[in-house]
């Protein structure tokens, strides 16, 4: 066992734990964030999406021991006020059918946006390509992504 | 539009109301007994308790209402639509409407299921029915009040309203009218004057949802709770021998093992220790005396077709004779493989076993089945279990089977503590209830231009079709009518999947369709309204479909799909198949890119009668539109020696972003009863796009995985 310190959300908590404990764990039972989901745990579905400093990564694939100082924003602290441009469209558009995948897919749409605010729809169709939703709500995760970017550039 | 509610049910069985002891008027009714007359309730009304009712409205004092949704949500939005079609004829603003997940009380209950796309069916006219006869209460207190005839009163937005202009917010209303005569007759709205029906609802839980809130089966945490994982044989047909667990005690979190039927669980304080430990135990397996493989099925499922031996599902006319007399006969295969379910959420369930009680908590398609399997298990009395639904994670059939419940409970029976049952993906994909391979053989004779006889045979393993599927279209359409089956005993476990059996049946005879209307030289689409046509003098009762209905869906697709317009190197498919109450008729366009066939577009027509909440509606049947393309084109689940291959998305592909067509549904104008939309858009996309790459390429598509199948014949 060893002892990390980690910043989610703002907040830094300290966690002692195995080292090769994946965060997805460490978000969800320790410090019950349970928006984070499971879904295959090898980082093949995307419902586990996260920022780390701000990048779209996958919490079930990523250690203790891989993180050093970096701010780990997770759904819960995506807004204060689920007022994110993103979540904004995905209410606008009525997204989700079961909704388990949908903060994987809001975490990396929101992370895409970030780094570039004027996607294409070849852009989002690639950046959202690694999340997997079963219920097949892909043409509104699709439009809600450029609703939200268009949101956010308003006058483009 | 008065109606009776004594011709389904005597109304004191059907509705009860209480004046709540917060103030309140409380309206339960049973959706047992608003489907089944024949069904009675059990109790003196003193003693009720409304917690037993299947869905039920409160009124508050403060006006707002609360609705208790009555089915499980699975995401196919029935927690937000169910809740409309009761305010609507209530009279209130939605957006005084507060929605609740209704429990499961283990007494008396039916149909609190998520499946076969039933619930607004279903629960259509008792919804409107407790929605109307609390607003004609409301109206009545209002009407004593002010000395007039409550005829005279109206109802709106939440308030009374007499002739005069006088209003009464309900909340003043609710003492009163709880202690009123509950009225023998209600008027129902026309549909013309709904105004919430028909109007887009946002999904009740979309801030939930928005802000990873904890909503599922996974996310569930109670006091004193452990985590369980359990190591499931490696192979079907596999029984346990031994196993050692000394690696697994020697990890951190770790609390205990225990063996139970051929599993072994691991308890610990948390999800990853449980994981970890179910890995690390050292586990002997038996094989039993047929440890089955793909190769094996494949074989034994076509020696069943060519055998004469099946069950008849239905039988029209002479059909022996007709394919003798034909001009010419088209007979094809057909072959699914198995599927598994892949919900994202991956299957889990809370169980606590006390003494005097058993608490079920998690996601569940079928709380009153999975409850009684659990008291049947434990030997307790069914008023002991008590099931708490969270909201799923996706379905698609897999959280109709309790098999899971039923470990959770026994794990936590055997451990004395309250645990969480937790699968890996792993587990979920090695150890799951499929979609079961299957073959199907289709014959068709043709006589002087017309299709004078058809003949379907199923072969599955482990599962034959529903009973009603014989009496869909083409039955009543093709005189000289034969549908049989036959299935192969396997110790793969099978069950329903999103559009149980339709999912590729529709394929299979829409696929048939088109290449018999090209053999016989005519417009698939053409050739379909002629022979829906002729169905319309040949009805029975038993017949499931409607052919004028099927036509205008029909109609409707080709014109808002622009059939046989499809702009330069696009190849149209076309494709229709009735299932789950609902018609749908859909057009799939692809391209040819790198010599692989790829879907753009797909335009869907769709009868489902009154679209309650359009945008739910339309998401649904967009879903199943991709969702069936994906498993049409990509989904395989292979067999060896009991052993499913695939284990992880890694080796098993799901449909994604890249790949997904736009998809245009359109919904044929009707008065009609509201059907479900779950399921009835996915069986006719995979044959809608096999159609089109035959256009495109020349080439049949006979075998899913489609992809691969295309692959494959294009080599050879």
């Amino acid at each position: 066992m060893s002892l990390f310190s980690i910043n989610v959300n703002g907040v830094t908590h300290e966690i002692e734990a195995e080292p090769q404990t994946p965060l997805l764990w460490i978000l969800r039972d320790t410090l019950k964030l349970k928006g984070t989901k499971f879904g295959c745990g090898i980082s093949q579905c995307g419902a586990c999406t996260i920022h780390l400093d701000g990048q779209a990564v996958r919490s079930c694939a990523l250690t203790l021991e891989m993180l050093e100082e970096e701010k780990i924003v997770t759904i819960e602290g995506l807004s204060e006020h689920l007022d994110h441009p993103v979540q904004i469209a995905w209410k606008q558009l009525d997204v989700p059918q079961c909704g388990y995948c949908q903060a994987g897919q809001m975490m990396t749409a929101a992370a895409l946006l970030e780094e570039n605010p004027k996607p294409s729809t070849e852009e989002i169709r690639n950046a959202m390509h690694g999340n997997i939703c079963r219920c097949s709500a892909y043409s509104r995760i699709e439009k809600a992504v450029a609703l939200a970017a268009k949101n956010l550039n308003p006058t483009s | 539009m008065m109606r009776s509610l004594k011709k389904k049910v005597s109304r004191r069985d059907f509705l009860r109301t209480s004046a709540l002891s917060g103030g309140g008027l409380l309206i339960g009714f049973n959706l047992l007994s608003a489907c089944k007359p024949e069904a009675k309730m059990p109790r003196n009304i003193s003693e009720i308790n409304f917690q037993d009712f299947n869905a039920f409205i409160k009124i508050g004092e403060d006006g707002y209402v609360t609705i208790i949704s009555p089915n499980p949500e699975i995401g196919q939005g029935v927690k937000t639509a169910m809740p409309m079609i009761i305010a609507e004829e209530l009279e209130v603003s939605w957006d005084k409407v507060i929605i609740e997940q209704g429990k499961l009380n283990t007494n008396d209950f039916d149909r609190q299921v998520a499946g076969g796309s039933q619930s607004i069916r279903h629960g259509w006219e008792g919804l409107r029915a407790t929605g109307a006869t609390a607003r004609q209460m409301l109206i009545n207190a209002a009407a004593i009040r002010w000395g007039v005839e409550a005829s005279t009163c109206r109802a709106e937005e939440g308030k009374v309203i007499n002739e005069q202009g006088d209003q009464y917010y309900y909340g003043e209303l609710v003492a009163d009218a709880a202690k009123l005569e509950i009225p023998e007759k209600v008027a129902l709205k026309s549909p013309k004057d709904f105004k919430i029906i028909g109007q887009n609802a946002t999904n009740v839980d979309m801030d939930a949802i928005l802000g990873g809130q904890a909503l599922y089966g996974m996310d569930l945490e109670r006091e004193g709770m452990v985590y369980a994982a359990v190591r499931h044989p490696e192979a079907f047909g596999q029984t346990l021998l031994s196993y050692d667990d000394s690696a697994t005690l020697k990890i951190k979190g770790v609390l205990r093992t225990l063996a139970f039927g051929d599993k072994i669980a691991v308890l610990a304080t948390n999800t990853w220790a449980a994981f970890q430990g179910k890995d690390a135990l050292k586990v002997e397996w038996k094989d039993g005396p047929k440890m089955e493989s793909s190769t094996d099925h494949e074989k034994i499922l076509t020696a069943l077709l060519d055998s004469p031996q099946a069950d008849i599902r239905r039988e029209d006319g002479q059909v022996d004779q007709a394919m003798k007399q034909a001009d010419f006969l088209l007979e094809r295969d057909y072959h699914a493989p198995f599927l598994p379910h892949n919900c994202m959420e991956p299957m889990n369930f809370f169980a606590h076993v006390q003494p005097d009680k058993v608490e079920l908590i998690g996601p569940i398609q079928t709380p009153a089945g999975s409850a009684k399997r659990v008291a049947k298990e434990l030997n307790r009395a069914p008023e002991q279990i008590s099931v708490e639904m969270t909201r799923m994670g996706g379905g698609f059939g897999r959280r109709l089977y309790g098999d899971f419940v039923l470990d959770a409970a026994i794990i936590s029976d055997k451990s004395g503590l309250p645990i969480k049952l937790v699968y890996s993906r792993e587990d979920d994909m090695t150890a799951g209830i499929y979609r079961p391979a299957m073959k199907y053989r289709i014959r068709a004779a043709v006589k002087a231009g017309k299709v004078s006889a058809y003949e379907m045979k199923e072969a599955g393993i482990n599962g034959n079709m529903y009973g009603l599927i014989p009496n869909f279209f083409p039955a009543a359409a093709i005189q000289n009518y034969r549908v049989t089956s036959i299935k192969h005993q396997s110790d793969i476990t099978i069950g329903a999947w999103r559009a149980p059996y339709t999912n590729f049946i529709g394929f299979a005879e829409q696929c048939f369709f088109d290449e018999l209307a090209e053999q016989m030289q005519k417009d698939p689409i053409s050739l379909r309204l002629e022979l829906l046509e002729n169905a319309k003098d040949h009805l029975d009762d038993k017949i499931q479909y409607s052919p004028q209905r099927m036509i205008d869906t029909i109609k409707l697709v080709a014109r808002k799909g622009n059939w046989g317009k499809a702009k330069p190197g696009r190849y149209q498919g076309f494709s229709a198949y009735y299932s789950h109450n609902t018609h749908v008729a859909e057009i799939a366009e692809i391209e040819m890119v790198e010599g692989l066939p790829v879907v753009k577009k797909v335009t869907a027509a769709v009868d489902c009668g009154i679209v309650v909440n359009p945008t739910g509606a339309i998401n649904q049947v967009q879903g199943g539109v991709i969702d069936g393309i994906g498993h049409a084109l990509y989904g395989e689940l292979q067999f060896e020696n009991g052993k499913a291959l695939s284990d992880n998305f890694d080796n098993y592909k799901l449909i994604r972003m890249r790949e997904v067509p736009e998809v245009e549904v359109h919904f044929v104008e009707s008065q009609e009863h509201p059907t479900g939309l779950g399921e009835p858009g996915l069986p006719p996309a995979a044959a809608a796009v096999a159609n089109a790459i035959f256009k495109a390429s020349g080439q049949r598509i006979y075998r899913q995985p489609m992809l691969k199948a295309f692959q494959e014949a294009a080599q050879s």
